[in-house]
């Protein structure tokens, strides 16, 4: 985004058909506030214990496997039809990996996809075509994910044309109708993509997504190579779609206001793992595992630094560690100040600690309240530094699957309550 | 990095191995008879469907292919005896034939022609980058400039010429127009023997090749650099100071360095396996124009060797351009 | 940190500046041009700023609103054959418009120096980290010898944070990771203790715990050499955290200019307004509305006629006339804060902004003031 680039050149003839504003009030109008949850929706994708790992190769004369990097390791998320969930962490967390594997553009090494209560996770790619359709993605960088040789109808019509859907005489009429549901004039399905604006084209990456009418879009980093004053515009135009054409979102972006903004629910991710999941308010204003509240302290503050007041920052010293050669126990343990004993012992379950919050840890509590002794060690069969207790086992059902249950553990009481 | 060239050795051996049985398999099932162009030879194209029939046996070729494709193969690493029609000639490793032509040991006629054509080879790459790279770097350093124009059109109606009329001229009017003393007696002398008159008659072959062969690396290292030049390492190392040779010279080139060396290892190869118009013009005893000969004679044997041997210059001339580029970019880790 | 402006003598031509008392770094009037085949295209017009020693800068604006092109002038890297450049740029009492190649070299990577967006290319991919840390040493220091230089790199990648920087100094900058690779870069820009330090979008390509610690180390380091530090970014969170005093540009022109806390709780230039409210924030009230910009970044070779934010902005309806389309507002003292400057025509721009805008994008910042 440095201005060192071509800068974008608008072009009035460009600009997009749907009138612009041209007041405040109407501005306004067209500005969203954050989505809602809404719990009633009945999920439409469902993942259940996720893994992807990559095989690494031996160099020398023999190429065989020496390890895997572990890039998504038993995951588990729900999403509700119409609705969104984030997906948020660090580079090399596995939040792009589980985008491509629920598109299925990967084969997942284990674990179930259940879209419309159909596992597609292990589908060959020719049973998977027709269902492909329902799941598309939007991806990060405009400048590259559309074809510089195809004309913006050629792009936006290809899956149509792929998948058979309307015969070929009709295309261009849909094609159009799509361009104007994304805010570009219909009559430039001739024109080629670098004619257009890096708003423009991630337009044009949306109209594509959407020429099937998919039922789940995956968006991965969608604003985020675009220029701050055109983020507001594609994030409001995905907001509309969604509501439009009652779309399930999986929202993947390191932007956590961004992701707060869209989506109702949130999942964090740490070194291929879910650490926190919950809905909006409970994660962000109540993060109860310390690597959700170290990325959320990290995130400069407009309004808190405008008054003054500048929060005091959790610091995570050094770097991620290597995903082929993940910490034992918990993986964020390493550069966690609540890490004890426990921690390299035994990997925290993504544990069921509200109506709609899991986390994975073995101290869990808002910031600054964190516990002496860990609260999972009763449920977990251990002691409270991790060793095997005589006679107890862990826990039957820690509520590690997709989706919330009615009854909980409660970490301050330290037992399990019921809604 | 030695296990890197071991495995890119066994692999090229692999396809020297396969080169050798196309090539076999190529004069065996032929639209000639293979044995028919020695019985020509041999007997003033008097060749009757029965002496054919003798060539074809003591030659093998009514045996099974692939015993004697061994047969052929054990001559290149232990040598044997080769009996035609009649007449055994012992031929020493590594045997491959005689050639029908001369009826001498095809390897030692190779060997015999190999120093022109590595003189040849050498020389002509050298001046490819002794002049097209410095003018090339020259003209990325005046992009946009009328010296950077003047020199991008030069080059490009020099590269429009054909090789040998441009050769074919040079020869022309430096030997018999203008009779430049010393280089109008063009041709292969010996290092060895007299190094003085070595170069003297390759230096007129030597500039054809260089001036011709190094337009393309003149717009090829102004482009590379041009890119080069943008880069934002670049920006960087303007940013700390550095005085503009060091920028343009230690971090430009370094890296506009990679992709020409990419292309003059390719070069190179296609050099040693031979020069066609440059040895007839100027007259030098080299592999590529034996190859030519060969093929229009029907010289089995050589046009084997040359072959194979083809195979092997661009196998290992490959291998070292990628040695040459790990050395260069850290980044590309030889493993 | 933060300073208490003096008032600016602005009168409207020279559009002065939120003044310091010894400031650094004083640029007025700058004015880049870039002739291209489409015709001239002006990046930068009619700059004036100026930043002090210990002072932070934080210029703001989007792609083509010249805040790359105006602080590449200040260490005199454009090429004078592509490049027009006229106004002025002291660094200390020293002129740099037209100043010759070997004396902008002195000064580059010396009294000021900078440092990039994305360190993966920024650093050579060819020259280790030690040596490339060492060579920008040595560009200032000639009677260093090469064991002088790498101990001098080394002692300052430990200063960086970088852990056994003894080892590490002889990696490549791919075998850092992303953090690693930004704080080799600060290093770099600070070998030879910069009076200035131009960090552009320093931590635009990191995670955010990445950009916190390297954010952090950047203040650490400046309270240490006490820099003159200009922070480009397009990230207001970023000038909240770093800046004392922020520039907005716009289509090359600074838009609005004062202390960082006046211009985020006073903003009174419309696109000012339309940054913040275009960005969402992880503390914002739920009900608050992502207002986007409309249109796109104007064209620098056809800009705008008269203030090159007309097209965009969703307030002009609120000055009388033709004037937004017609007349270029001046650069000229807001209505609150001192040394606090805006470019815009609208007549209580205070007023919309509390009445208007913030109800929308900050509800609940509304009964605070």
């Amino acid at each position: 985004m440095s201005d060192d680039k071509t800068p974008e050149v608008s072009d009035p003839i460009l600009e997009a058909q749907r009138p612009q504003a041209e007041t405040f009030a109407e501005a306004v109008a067209h500005g969203h506030t954050a989505t809602r949850l809404d719990t009633s929706k009945r999920p439409v994708l469902e993942v259940d214990n996720l893994r992807m790992w990559f095989p690494v190769k031996a160099s020398g004369l023999v190429r065989r496997t020496v390890g895997h990097v572990q890039a998504v390791d038993g995951i588990s998320f729900q999403v509700p039809e119409g609705g969104a969930l984030g997906l948020v962490g660090e580079s090399g967390c596995g939040k792009s990996t589980t985008g491509r594997l629920i598109t299925r553009l990967y084969k997942p090494t284990g674990g179930a996809i259940n879209f419309e209560g159909r596992d597609i996770a292990q589908l060959s790619n020719r049973s998977l075509k027709p269902l492909r359709r329902n799941v598309q993605m939007i991806f990060q960088d405009p400048y590259t994910s559309l074809n510089p040789r195809h004309t913006v109808g050629a792009i936006v019509g290809a899956p149509l044309a792929v998948h058979n859907i309307v015969p070929k005489n009709q295309i261009k009429d849909r094609v159009k109708e799509l361009l104007e549901v994304v805010g570009l004039n219909p009559e430039h399905y001739n024109r080629y993509p670098n004619e257009f604006s890096g708003g423009q084209r991630q337009r044009i990456g949306i109209a594509r997504a959407l020429t099937l009418n998919p039922k789940v879009l995956v968006a991965d980093e969608p604003v985020s190579a675009l220029d701050v004053s055109i983020q507001a515009q594609v994030v409001n135009l995905l907001q509309d779609l969604q509501r439009e054409f009652n779309i399930a979102f999986l929202f993947i972006a390191h932007d956590l206001a961004v992701v707060r903004h869209f989506c109702p629910e949130v999942a964090v991710m740490y070194l291929g793992k879910i650490v926190e999941i919950a809905d909006r308010e409970t994660l962000y204003s109540r993060p109860h595992h310390p690597y959700t509240q170290a990325l959320l302290s990290a995130v400069p503050d407009v309004k808190q630094a405008a008054i003054g007041g500048r929060r005091e920052r959790i610091r995570l010293e050094g770097d991620v560690p290597s995903p082929i050669n993940p910490p034992s126990g918990c993986r964020f343990r390493t550069r966690c100040h609540l890490a004890q004993e426990i921690c390299a012992k035994v990997e925290p379950p993504l544990l069921q600690i509200g109506p709609r919050h899991k986390v994975a840890c073995h101290f869990p509590a808002p910031l600054g309240q964190a516990p002496a002794t860990p609260s999972t060690a009763g449920l977990l069969g251990v002691d409270d530094r991790g060793n095997p207790q005589p006679g107890a086992g862990p826990a039957a059902d820690l509520g590690e699957g997709p989706g919330f249950n009615d009854r909980w553990f409660d970490v301050e009481r330290r037992s399990m309550v019921g809604a | 990095m030695f296990a890197y060239v071991v495995k890119r050795l066994i692999a090229g051996f692999f396809v020297v191995i396969l080169v050798s049985m196309s090539i076999f398999a190529l004069f065996w099932y032929g639209p000639q008879e293979p044995a028919r162009p020695l019985c020509n030879l041999e007997t003033s194209q008097r060749c009757t469907p029965e002496r054919l029939e003798v060539y074809t046996e003591s030659m093998g070729y009514n045996n099974p292919i692939h015993s004697e494709y061994l047969k052929f193969m054990k001559g290149i690493v232990a040598g044997r005896d080769i009996t035609i029609a009649g007449r055994t000639q012992e031929c020493p490793a590594p045997c491959f034939g005689f050639s029908y032509a001369t009826d001498r040991p095809v390897w030692g006629e190779l060997k015999d022609r190999l120093p022109a054509t590595i003189s040849v080879a050498f020389g002509g790459a050298a001046l490819y980058v002794i002049l097209g790279v410095p003018i090339g770097i020259a003209a990325a350093r005046r992009r946009g400039t009328l010296t950077d124009k003047a020199l991008v059109s030069t080059f490009l109606v020099l590269s429009s010429v054909p090789y040998y009329l441009f050769a074919l001229m040079l020869w022309l009017y430096v030997t018999i127009v203008w009779q430049v003393p010393g280089l109008s007696d063009t041709g292969y002398v010996p290092l060895s023997e007299n190094p003085a008159k070595w170069a003297a008659g390759l230096l007129l072959p030597w500039l054809a090749l260089g001036i011709f062969g190094s337009t393309q690396y003149t717009r090829f290292a102004r482009g590379s650099m041009i890119e080069a030049l943008s880069e934002d390492y670049i920006r960087t190392a303007r940013a700390k100071g550095l005085p503009t040779r060091t920028v343009v010279y230690r971090h430009g080139l370094r890296a506009a360095m990679v992709p020409i060396v990419t292309i003059f290892g390719i070069d190179l190869g296609t050099l040693l396996v031979g020069t066609i118009f440059t040895e007839r013009i100027f007259d030098i005893q080299g592999i590529g124009l034996w190859a030519l000969l060969a093929v229009g004679d029907k010289d089995l044997p050589v046009v084997q060797a040359t072959a194979l041997f083809g195979a092997v210059v661009m196998i290992v001339c490959n291998l070292l351009v990628d040695l040459v580029y790990s050395a260069l970019d850290p980044r590309v880790r030889l493993s | 940190m933060s300073h208490i402006p003096t008032p600016g003598q602005s009168t409207p031509q020279t559009e002065s500046r939120v003044s310091t008392s010894d400031p650094f770094l004083v640029v007025d009037d700058l004015t880049v041009k870039f002739p291209t085949e489409e015709g001239q295209i002006t990046a930068v017009s009619g700059l004036s700023y100026s930043v002090a020693r210990g002072q932070t800068l934080g210029i703001v604006g989007e792609s083509g609103s010249g805040k790359s092109v105006s602080s590449l002038a200040v260490l005199g890297l454009h090429d004078p054959k592509r490049s027009q450049i006229t106004g002025s740029i002291k660094i200390g009492d020293q002129e740099i418009v037209g100043a010759s190649e070997s004396t902008m070299r002195a000064l580059r990577g010396n009294k000021v120096s900078m440092i990039f967006q994305d360190a993966l290319a920024a650093l050579h991919p060819f020259y280790k980290v030690g040596g490339q840390l060492a060579e920008a040493y040595r560009a200032h220091h000639h009677s260093a010898s090469k064991r002088d230089a790498r101990r001098k790199a080394i002692e300052m990648l430990d200063r960086v944070g970088i852990p056994q920087p003894d080892k590490r100094v002889d990696d490549y900058p791919h075998q850092f990771s992303g953090g690693m690779r930004q704080r080799a870069m600060i290093a770099m820009g600070l070998i030879n203790d910069p009076s200035l330090l131009i960090a552009d979008e320093p931590t635009t390509a990191l995670d955010v715990t990445v950009q916190a610690q390297i954010l952090d180390l950047l203040q650490d380091l400046q309270a240490e050499f006490d820099s003159a530090v200009i922070i480009i970014t397009h990230d207001l969170g970023v000038i909240a955290e770093m800046a004392d005093e922020v520039l907005v540009m716009y289509a090359g022109r600074a838009v609005e200019h004062g202390t960082t806390k006046q211009l985020l709780t006073h903003p009174e230039m419309p696109y000012t307004w339309g940054l913040l409210s275009s960005v969402p924030d992880v503390t914002a009230d739920t009900d608050a509305r992502l207002i986007p910009i409309p249109g796109n970044p104007p064209s620098l070779v056809n800009p705008p006629s008269g203030c090159a934010f007309h097209p965009r902005c969703t307030h002009r309806d609120k000055v009388p006339g033709d004037l937004c389309r017609t007349e270029m507002p001046a650069l000229l003292p807001a209505t609150i804060g001192q040394g606090h400057l805006k470019r815009c025509h609208l007549a209580d721009p205070v007023a919309i902004y509390q009445q208007e805008v913030l109800p929308e994008i900050a509800p609940e910042l509304v009964e605070e003031n």
